[in-house]
């Protein structure tokens, strides 16, 4: 029988937050081919959305990009007004790809092996 | 007709305050390949070109990238003697007086004069040009207004055969663009070859951050070099099609995970990437390694370009307070969370202050502390306090800056390394304005002017 091991997001995929005025983009890359599924089940808009809550996003649209076993989410107003406006230290929210990738994600034990790092 | 062979070109910038030593071994690995080859630099980030626009102000000859001569000396021979093309938007708010520049460079350096051809058209921020603008201006401090220009007046100046093109305002791949264009003789309505030459320009303009930059994690995402990182070089095909790699002997890594990162970098909807060359569409696109540092894009497809042009608008917005103060050993969480507590109340009516734990929470909050709070006060024993908050006037806002350092004497005990600072603010808003109001152009500067 298959058990599941719950681990964080940035052991079965990378990623990599851009911005433009206040809107965030932040990419989300397999690892390997084999986890992509379970990203696209498990790292839904709505995962993201809860993730952010506290940004109070306007809105979060995830593009898929299947051949690079990729995704793409865009969240419109998190970054308090932009590079311009947001009193963060971080206005660009350059490290908000780590806040994403700490997301849960379930992995059945078969698929384990192409997880990377530690934890 | 002849297939005509790759173009090779290399990004030795990705914005303005990047290493200046970037383009030596680009400009050695160009001229090792040989065949027809550009440089370019991107240095304007959306709120460069205002900063530009002050420095302008303050010196009618300034307001053009400060480190221009940096970048360019070490390799300005070299380019002009072995061929090797440039290509910059760090003309910034003064293309004539950057071209001026590096005329005067090429005199020092005992040259011959470069042809140099500047692309103006971007500025709106005229009085002429405001009205273009709609409303978007009204009622705002403006200091500049550009239009995202594309890269056909780029092409035009190197068909006339520019050595060196200078710009301000245009949209970044289409430094990659314009030479593309200009050396393969492409359709301007050529959508998919325009639009892969555009998906280059994007891996290139950001520069090392394709080549391993904005990517080293120890243990899982590991760069060799990170000191001394190579800059991109995209190898471009008669069909707009590109392998990127970086010089030999270089730092950084290039493989299908830097350049997957890269390309989504700054994306919205994969299916259109617009620019003002064409719409982009890298949905179906693929990354393929073919051997150490060397990764081909492929699969991007293109569809007709946009009407409008994009405008951004910079304006005065006030002031930026920001202050801190350490706290170490035991209870130093407390003690920077007591001090937080004493700014709210002395700068009560100020506005509201956003407050940081930095060591505790600070990046990831929201400006309204709801990160932050939803957090359990720990044990954390050596925490930074950071407060910041805006305001339009500067006195108001100098209270901060006062209220921070009187915590040496009135705060929590133990504090020490108080830091303050205070900026202007700027403001960024965007309009459309349509293609055909914004004439962008190139003329030469003559060498006798220069």
């Amino acid at each position: 029988m298959s058990t599941n091991i719950c681990v964080p997001l940035h052991r079965a995929a990378h990623g990599r937050t851009g911005d433009k005025g206040d809107r965030s983009n932040i990419s989300v890359i397999a690892w390997h081919p084999a986890l992509w599924p379970l990203l696209v089940e498990q790292i839904t808009e709505a995962a993201v959305a809860r993730q952010f809550a506290h940004r109070q996003p306007s809105a979060v649209r995830r593009y898929l990009l299947p051949k690079l076993h990729a995704m793409n989410f865009v969240l419109d107003d998190v970054l308090d007004g932009g590079v311009n406006d947001s009193l963060n230290l971080d206005t660009h929210g350059k490290a908000l790809s780590f806040l994403l990738l700490d997301l849960p994600l379930d992995v059945p034990a078969e698929l384990t092996p192409y997880l990377v790092g530690a934890g | 007709m002849a297939i005509k062979p790759n173009l090779r070109i290399g990004c030795a910038a990705g914005f303005s305050g990047d290493r200046t030593d970037a383009a030596g071994p680009i400009v050695e690995t160009l001229l090792a390949a040989g065949g027809p080859s550009v440089l370019i630099f991107e240095t304007l980030a959306e709120r460069t070109l205002a900063l530009a626009q002050l420095a302008r102000r303050a010196d009618p000859q300034g307001g053009y990238e400060p480190l221009l001569d940096e970048l360019l000396r070490p390799i300005l021979e070299q380019c002009m003697a072995g061929d090797i093309r440039i290509v910059s938007n760090f003309g910034a708010a003064n293309p004539a007086g950057a071209a001026r520049h590096i005329a005067a460079l090429a005199r020092e350096l005992g040259l011959r004069a470069p042809r140099i051809a500047v692309v103006e058209g971007d500025d709106l921020s005229g009085a002429e040009q405001r009205r273009l603008l709609g409303d978007a201006a009204d009622g705002l401090a403006l200091v500049s207004a550009n239009a995202y220009l594309g890269a056909e007046a780029i092409a035009d100046a190197l068909i006339a055969d520019a050595q060196i093109v200078v710009c301000g305002r245009v949209a970044d791949p289409s430094l990659t663009v314009g030479p593309a264009l200009a050396h393969f003789g492409w359709a301007r309505d050529d959508w998919t070859r325009l639009a892969r030459a555009t998906m280059a320009g994007h891996l290139l303009e950001c520069g090392a951050q394709v080549s391993g930059g904005y990517y080293a994690d120890p243990g899982v995402k590991d760069v060799p070099g990170l000191a001394n990182l190579g800059y991109p070089i995209a190898e471009i095909d008669a069909e707009g099609d590109c392998i990127v790699t970086k010089a030999p002997g270089t730092g950084g890594r290039i493989d299908a995970h830097t350049v997957k990162e890269q390309l989504l970098y700054e994306v919205h909807d994969p299916g259109a990437y617009l620019t003002p060359d064409v719409v982009a569409d890298i949905s179906e696109a693929d990354v393929v390694e073919l051997g150490p540092d060397r990764v081909k894009l492929t699969g991007v497809r293109g569809h007709a370009r946009p009407a409008s042009l994009k405008v951004n608008l910079c304006h005065e917005t006030g002031w930026l307070a920001e202050g801190e103060i350490s706290y170490a050993g035991v209870r130093a969480e407390a003690r920077a969370r007591l001090a937080a507590d004493v700014l709210r109340l002395r700068l009560e009516g100020l506005g509201p202050l956003r407050v940081d734990l930095i060591g505790v929470a600070s990046v990831f909050g929201d400006d309204a502390g709801r990160w932050r709070e939803a957090q359990v006060p720990g044990e954390a024993r050596d925490v930074r306090l950071r407060v910041a908050l805006k305001h339009p006037d500067r006195t108001q806002a100098e209270r901060l800056l006062r209220e921070v350092t009187a915590l040496y004497c009135c705060g929590p005990a133990g504090g020490g390394g108080v830091r303050t600072a205070l900026r202007p603010r700027l403001g960024t808003v965007s309009c459309l304005v349509p293609r055909e109001s914004v004439p962008a152009r190139y003329r030469f500067i003559e060498a006798a002017a220069a």
